[in-house]
């Protein structure tokens, strides 16, 4: 076990190194010099070299690459160009908004999905199966940016139940935010939800079918009792999977929902920043996101290694 | 086989949704019921009503119109990244399967591994930062995230096609992993790389209706159905209409791909269609 996870934990530098790598050299070859983007086409000579001195600009490439990467590693991104706040705070600002949409959206798909893969697995070809499959089928088709803006119409502007958008922040009380985090929370969800619930129900039936539960109801277990102890276990393994992949679709997919509510997340910092040309919070961002979805996948892989024994051999 | 896919009510289905928009995107090349570039103020916001079927948006442009072009926008873009992935993906895949184990194979996988850790959204993002945002780097950026999908995907099917005895005695004739690849493993892939680019084929429709909705795909003047629904957006309150119908026809689109892929891996794969019934 010990040599699984060592062989997993260089897997994980090598490819946090590379992402780093591949990020840093596609946002260096953007044509313009920020420093002079940011004082306008009537800078000074003078001026502008004084300003890439400040940015930390004058310096190799290579040079500016580890001030960079061992700068994140000790949790500090730089100073943003535009605002010239350490883009650390900017980002732990969005963060506070981000990261609970996106576990508020991840618990909301799980707890719909679960039991809707398994009534429908059990219940195969009964009327609840149907509309299970009928229901993931639409769900896996639908824009969640559209279903959000159908259900701002419905349950905002119709009902009033919500607000249409925007985030009261976290010293409204807890509530109130969770409350402004709801509507979003369940677009992310919903598609995420269907291919889950259908990831849920092929897995169980499989299980289902396999001798060891046969043997088990041969024991004189129930079909309750065989589900809960041997089934469900055996038929999780495919289902963390996705849950693993979706909790990073659902970090960066956050970016579109929140726009459709007007949310002050890390999708409006990292479009603003591209607008104003501010690279190195767009830098920081997309490593962040990449950071998270490498990351995910090893604990995913972890996970795996300690749920089955046999992929911990075929996988060094 | 023709007739055996129709006989598939969900590849049926499918392929008349996707036809429908197929032939929406054609005639709109030649014939829209209105012109979509023109500013017609005193039809503005007009709600659905003959002549204006699906009404008119702020500009006094005909919905119809704009979805019928908006529909050659989504498809093209999907598509060409499918074409993308799959030039790129299939060969890395049946190299790294004729070569299982080796430092290539190795190579190709972690590679795949990493582009997958760049969600599309995220990867547009990168290039719209470093190059604007266009329909052409949306392109690229679905296309981008395809490749390891494929690659994946042939690597897959073509290991256990590898372990077969006609593929040893094609090795003991003499023919090099090249030719063996190209003959022999190719055919019998397609039929995965069939039913998995109508998937990505509809999840690319997602992802350009996504990143026009957030301005980073298609640009104006050229109609999208993501850049319709993003426009809707601040009349939801006057004219909710407005955002129905752009939604609809992405819905319609991918839920006819899905459908035809459902079909087309239940008729490929017998075992599958005797377990999903």
């Amino acid at each position: 076990m010990f040599r699984y996870i060592l062989k997993r934990l260089q897997a994980l530098v090598i490819s946090l190194i590379i992402a780093s790598l591949v990020i840093f050299a596609a946002v260096e070859v953007v044509p313009g010099d920020p420093a002079s983007f940011m004082l306008g086409i009537n800078a000074q000579e003078d001026t502008i070299m004084a300003l890439r001195e400040q940015l930390g600009l004058n310096v190799s490439l290579w040079e500016r690459y580890f001030t960079w990467v061992t700068g994140m590693v000790q949790g500090d991104f730089g100073t943003s160009y535009t605002y010239r706040t350490p883009v650390s705070d900017m980002i732990a600002e969005r963060m506070v908004i981000s990261l609970p949409l996106a576990l508020y959206a991840l618990t909301l798909s799980t707890l719909i999905a679960f039991p809707a893969g398994i009534i429908a697995a059990t219940r195969r070809g009964s009327v609840a199966d149907v509309s299970v499959m009928g229901v993931t089928q639409l769900g896996v088709a639908i824009p969640n940016f559209w279903f959000a803006m159908l259900m701002v119409v419905v349950f905002a502007i119709n009902l009033g139940w919500f607000s249409a958008g925007g985030f009261p922040g976290w010293d409204a009380g807890f509530f109130a935010a969770m409350k402004a985090l709801t509507l979003p929370a369940i677009a992310l969800a919903l598609p995420q939800a269907s291919i889950l619930a259908r990831v849920m129900r092929s897995s169980l039936l499989d299980t289902l079918s396999e001798d060891y539960i046969r043997t088990a109801r041969a024991k004189g277990l129930t079909r309750r009792q065989a589900l809960w102890r041997h089934a469900l276990r055996n038929a999780l393994i495919p289902v963390l999977t996705i849950i693993g992949l979706q909790f990073a679709f659902l970090l960066a997919g956050g970016i579109i929902i929140e726009k459709v509510f007007f949310l002050p997340g890390l999708g409006q910092l990292i479009f603003q920043a591209i607008t104003q040309r501010d690279l190195i919070v767009v830098e920081s961002v997309v490593m962040l996101l990449v950071f998270a979805v490498i990351l995910v996948n090893f604990a995913v892989d972890l996970a795996y290694g300690i749920a089955d024994p046999r992929l911990r051999r075929a996988r060094t | 086989m023709i007739r055996t896919l129709l006989q598939s009510r969900n590849f049926t289905l499918g392929l008349i949704l996707i036809l429908v928009f197929a032939l929406a995107a054609l005639i709109s090349f030649v014939w829209t019921p209105y012109a979509i570039d023109g500013v017609d103020i005193p039809n503005k916001l007009r709600t659905p009503a003959w002549p204006y079927v699906l009404g008119t948006d702020q500009y006094g442009r005909d919905v119809l119109s704009m979805i019928m072009v908006g529909a050659r926008v989504s498809i093209a873009v999907a598509l060409v990244a499918v074409g993308i992935g799959m030039v790129i993906g299939v060969p890395l895949g049946l190299a790294a399967a004729a070569k299982k184990g080796s430092f290539w194979d190795e190579v190709i996988m972690r590679g795949n591994d990493l582009v997958f850790a760049f969600p599309s959204l995220v990867i547009a993002i990168l290039i719209t930062a470093i190059f604007g945002a266009s329909a052409i780097n949306a392109i690229i950026a679905i296309g981008i995230f395809n490749i390891p999908v494929f690659a994946r995907i042939t690597r897959g099917g073509a290991l256990s096609l590898w372990e077969r005895d006609y593929i040893l005695t094609a090795r003991v004739a003499g023919k090099t992993p090249t030719r063996i690849s190209m003959e022999h493993i190719l055919p019998n892939v397609m039929n995965l790389l069939i039913v998995q680019g109508t998937i990505q084929f509809s999840l690319g429709i997602l992802a350009e209706a996504g990143l026009s909705f957030v301005g980073l795909g298609v640009q104006p003047p050229m109609p999208s159905w993501g850049r319709m629904l993003a426009e809707s957006q601040t009349l939801i309150y006057s004219t909710p209409t407005l955002a129905l119908f752009p939604g609809l026809a992405i819905l319609f689109t991918v839920l006819g791909l899905n459908l035809m892929g459902d079909g087309l891996r239940d008729i490929f794969d017998p075992k599958v269609r005797k377990a999903r019934t």
